[in-house]
């Protein structure tokens, strides 16, 4: 029995543990064995923390044994390795923290485990959480495991591959234009970026502080609602996470979607758009449509501005979030520096990778006295009016939808010289960030065997709407059951 | 021409450290000269991750301050970062307020050199967070970090390009001192570095309105240093432009033991911080309800209380303004002045005078006076009801200073009570005119002068105890 137990979801093991069918620690184990099966082929790791797994998961055993179980006690999952975890490696996938061990916990790390989840290990990423294709990383790229030779999107590549490769039925990631719903849709799981300030960014390392977000990658909606419900809420230590009570979101996905409002953005199906993924998205469309959602169409006139606007926002915040890196206090330090000039020049040189410098540059240069009216300022502008044209659309509709990712996963090599296109791949995602909104992919089918995912955009603290739209959606598909014949 | 020739123009930013008991953005203690880097928390190091979250006393400080000098506050003020690396600025940009600050347009009024009251414009306050400090003695070839002060909040409070001398620079930033300690909002400890000030200096031809090219002098720490500082730059600026020179704008730093001012960047060589709003912090929203409980809070503030020591003591204004320069003194002042028969105008003087000029010797705040309002108090009664002289009170002011006790107490062991029965007085009177002839003569003889005399030799006979007053009259009397 213990052999198929990876090939469940997050909600089929905790009832599974609660009924006593398998122990965690036997829920474990099997995990850990897969992983080290295959991490070497998938490079999805950078850190397995399988001994503190072991004891959490026996931990989770006794609680349950005493009567003491929380919500996701003894379920295990992993962390993108972009949260601070308490004397765990925390490398960010760059080498500037190669050997950072932290001496906190994330507000995210400590909520789930405070719940009872079993944390098997950290996930590669791209470094810093910039990159789309997992390939930034210093510790190398991740492969997707529905074709090896492909990417599996970024920057939470790591954890979707892990999803997706039945390594750990759940993964945390963050998003910040895209980096948990484009990996997940090029991987065929689900991928929830709830709205900005629903989770607190605490002990997450900033790439963009503005755009962050937490959320998870699952193998179904039901199991991200049942996470979320745990991630989210107010947190004293982070300023912009919001005093929203939190619902029941595992209860709010039951309800048919008669009378839902989904909105088709008519940009979204210009060129740019693979012609098979749009098919994929359009079947999925009719699907909604089917069970008594309502298609109409909506405008987001300045949408072609998102990634513009985004890669001036992004890399100003990131070109200061990431001035701590210095050398002085943690992380990697240059050896023998001349001064303080060459102590800091060495080591942010030999730390930062490539992309890390390029965005560096790009931020740098967008805050500078005479660029910054002509860049900063009206990227901010622009980005209110992005954010407007959300608001006047959710006044006709309650979800808005439409494709993840313009094409499946690349393949590994294919874009990583050529920064603009790969920029382009965050287009459709992009767009909620910089409004604050949550979002969710979930797959919609294949194209050349390789996943596609559909997007459901929703507005401010619509997390509940779109869970049940994705969730009704996997009732009536089983596009998200699919798992890539290697990994079965 | 020389440098009167030329009109000066000063403008003041003053770092106030606020008295809060945590950091501005961080639960780290504030408290001076602790163990290097044991007060610094991952918030205040920087670490990966963490986030500032504002103290809100922080807040209520910044709005009793902008209240005090009749500033407008702000509905909305942003915290913004200021970007530039250096290894005791942990995040590599210290968070400040720039475009959005929550004080601006106030004003206090000092007096300027002929006596006259002048107001002086107060351009804004903001709020921002301090650095940690480099350590560089007792390491050999290594600079050492202490973070213990980074994180603690400061009110940087700048001023019009109003002032036109040192001394009014210096006449300026003691009234913001005194304002700060009035609304006990910052311990204003100079030495500890909890108040000091930068100052921007030019010069130009009077009647020219385009200002002179200036230059920055940092971190200036003691009001002696100001006044030092800014007449030395003011000679530089003046002698340059005098010897077919140009002043450049920069920073300098001054030297105290040197008494000079030198070049430590210039404009070129100048960051560029690239401010921009702080992404992890919200702005600061402020509504008049606030702002009116803040209000109730205030105390009375200095200049009225000044006014109201001259109309209700009937003080010299003068004296008015130098009491209240301190809250300890004018509570002092207040507290003797409440507890005696004697004038409010003599408490004053010996406050002024006796008083500060112990306490100073000792080195001694007020508030650790060694002789305390009530029993300074008792001295000035015996001095009102004629009980002792004003000569012989010093006397037992200096003993009460050395502890000998209450000023009755020791009036009472030394035997200083003054002689006021007039029998007694008469009798040395008349010894004293016989034992000295000749003056009485010269005296009759019109030199009216040697009255003196006589009241000398009077009070030499009786141990200065005599009445002072009746010693004149039973003389003036005798000597007809």
């Amino acid at each position: 029995m213990a052999q198929d137990l990876h090939t469940k979801s997050l909600t089929q093991l905790a009832a599974g543990l609660e009924r006593g069918d398998f122990s965690s620690v036997e829920l474990t184990e099997a995990l850990l064995g897969r992983i080290e099966a295959h991490k070497q082929t998938l490079n999805t790791f950078v850190t397995v923390t399988a001994e503190k797994a072991l004891e959490a998961a026996g931990r989770a055993d006794a609680a349950r044994a005493a009567g003491d179980a929380g919500v996701l006690n003894g379920l295990p999952l992993v962390h993108k390795d972009i949260f601070c975890t308490r004397d765990v490696l925390t490398t960010c996938g760059s080498r500037m923290l190669e050997n950072f061990v932290s001496p906190y916990d994330a507000t995210v790390v400590e909520r789930l485990a405070s719940a009872g989840a079993v944390v098997l290990g950290k996930t590669n990423m791209d470094e810093f959480a910039m990159g789309s294709s997992n390939e930034t990383s210093y510790f190398g790229p991740v492969r997707n495991p529905w074709n090896l030779d492909c990417s599996p999107g970024g920057s939470s590549g790591g954890s979707a591959a892990t999803v997706a490769a039945r390594l750990s039925p759940a993964a945390t990631g963050t998003d910040t234009g895209g980096s948990i719903r484009q990996p997940a849709a090029l991987t065929g799981t689900v991928g929830l970026k709830p709205t900005y300030g629903r989770v607190s960014r605490y002990g997450m390392i900033a790439f963009a502080s503005s755009l962050d977000q937490a959320g998870v990658i699952t193998r179904s909606s039901e199991d991200a609602a049942l996470l979320l419900g745990v991630m989210a809420g107010f947190d004293e230590r982070d300023s912009t996470c919001i005093n929203h009570p939190v619902p029941d979101y595992v209860g709010a996905l039951s309800g048919s979607l008669r009378g839902l409002r989904v909105g088709i953005v008519r940009q979204h199906f210009d060129e740019g758009l693979d012609e098979s993924c749009a098919a994929a998205v359009r079947e999925s469309l009719a699907v909604l449509e089917s069970q008594g959602a309502i298609l109409s169409e909506v405008d987001l006139p300045n949408l072609d501005l998102s990634v513009p606007t985004y890669y001036v926002v992004a890399p100003a915040e990131c070109s200061s979030n990431l001035s701590r890196f210095d050398g002085v206090r943690f992380g990697h330090r240059a050896e023998n520096p001349e001064d303080l000039n060459d102590l800091y020049c060495r080591s942010r040189g030999e730390g930062f990778g490539a992309e890390v410098k390029r965005r560096i540059m790009t931020g740098t240069y967008v805050l500078s006295a005479g660029y910054y009216d002509a860049y900063y300022l009206k990227a901010q502008q622009v980005r209110h009016l992005i954010a407007d044209d959300f608001r006047k659309a959710f006044a006709d509709v309650d979800v808005i939808a439409g494709p993840t990712a313009p094409t499946p996963a690349f393949k590994l090599g294919d874009k990583i010289d050529d920064p603009i296109t790969m920029y382009l791949n965050d287009i459709y995602t992009i767009g909620a960030n910089l409004a604050g909104l949550p979002a969710i992919s979930t797959p919609c089918g294949f194209v050349d065997d390789l996943p596609v995912g559909l997007h459901l955009v929703g507005p401010h603290w619509g997390e509940e709407t779109i869970l049940r739209c994705a969730h009704n959606y996997e009732q009536l598909s089983s596009w998200h059951q699919a798992c890539p014949e290697e990994f079965t | 021409m020389g440098s009167s020739s030329w009109e000066v123009v000063i403008g003041l930013e003053i770092h106030a450290q606020l008295a809060t008991d945590s950091k501005i953005f961080s639960g780290a203690s504030t408290v001076y000269g602790a163990e290097p880097n044991t007060q610094a928390c991952l918030v205040d190091l920087g670490y990966p991750g963490v986030l500032p979250v504002l103290n809100e006393e922080v807040v209520r400080m910044a709005t009793k301050f902008g209240l005090a000098v009749n500033a407008t506050i702000a509905q909305r003020s942003v915290f913004e970062r200021k970007n530039y690396f250096y290894p005791d600025l942990p995040k590599g940009y210290q968070i400040s307020q720039f475009e959005l600050p929550i004080v601006e347009h106030g004003e206090l009024f000092i007096t300027d050199a002929d006596g006259n009251e002048k107001r002086i414009g107060i351009t804004r306050a903001h709020l921002e967070e301090d650095a940690g400090k480099s350590i560089h003695e007792g390491l050999d070839k290594s600079t050492g970090i202490d973070l213990n002060r980074t994180g603690t909040p400061l009110l940087e409070i700048v001023s019009e390009p109003d002032l036109r001398s040192a001394g009014e620079a210096v006449a300026y930033m003691r009234k913001i001192h005194t304002i700060v300690r009035y609304l006990g909002i910052s311990d204003g400890n100079m030495q500890e570095g909890s108040f000091r000030c930068d100052a921007n200096i030019s010069v130009r031809p009077p009647g020219q309105e385009e200002l002179g090219t200036r230059s920055e002098l940092k971190n200036l720490n003691s009001f002696r240093f100001v006044e030092k500082a800014i007449n030395y730059e003011i000679e530089r600026q003046t002698e340059l432009i005098e010897d077919g020179g140009k002043v450049v704008q920069e920073t300098r730093l001054y030297d105290s033991d040197k008494d000079e001012t030198r070049s430590m960047r210039s404009k070129e060589e100048a960051n560029d911080y690239r401010y921009f709003p702080d992404p992890d912090l919200l702005p600061v929203e402020i509504d008049a309800a606030y702002i009116e409980k803040v209000r109730e809070t205030l105390p009375e503030l200095p200049d009225a209380k000044q006014h109201r020591f001259v109309a209700e003591y009937n003080l010299k204004p003068d004296d008015a303004r130098i009491l209240t320069s301190s809250l300890a003194v004018a509570d002092y002042f207040e507290a003797v002045a409440a507890a005696t028969e004697a004038k409010a105008q003599v408490t004053a003087n010996w406050v002024i005078g006796d008083l500060s000029g112990a306490l100073n010797r000792d080195g001694l705040d007020i508030v650790a006076s060694k002789i305390a309002a009530n029993d300074l108090a008792g001295l000035l009664d015996r001095i009102a009801d004629n009980t002792i002289s004003g000569k012989i009170a010093k006397e037992v002011f200096d003993a009460m200073w050395a502890g000998e006790g209450s000023a009755d107490e020791i009036i009472d062991a030394h035997g200083l009570k003054q002689i006021t029965d007039s029998s007694a007085i008469e009798s040395v009177v008349d010894q004293v005119i016989a034992a000295n002839p000749d003056q009485v003569t010269d005296y009759k003889a019109g030199k009216d002068k040697l009255i003196g005399f006589f009241v000398g030799q009077v009070m030499k006979e009786t141990g200065g105890k005599a009445n002072p007053g009746q010693v004149n009259q039973i003389l003036k009397d005798k000597l007809k």
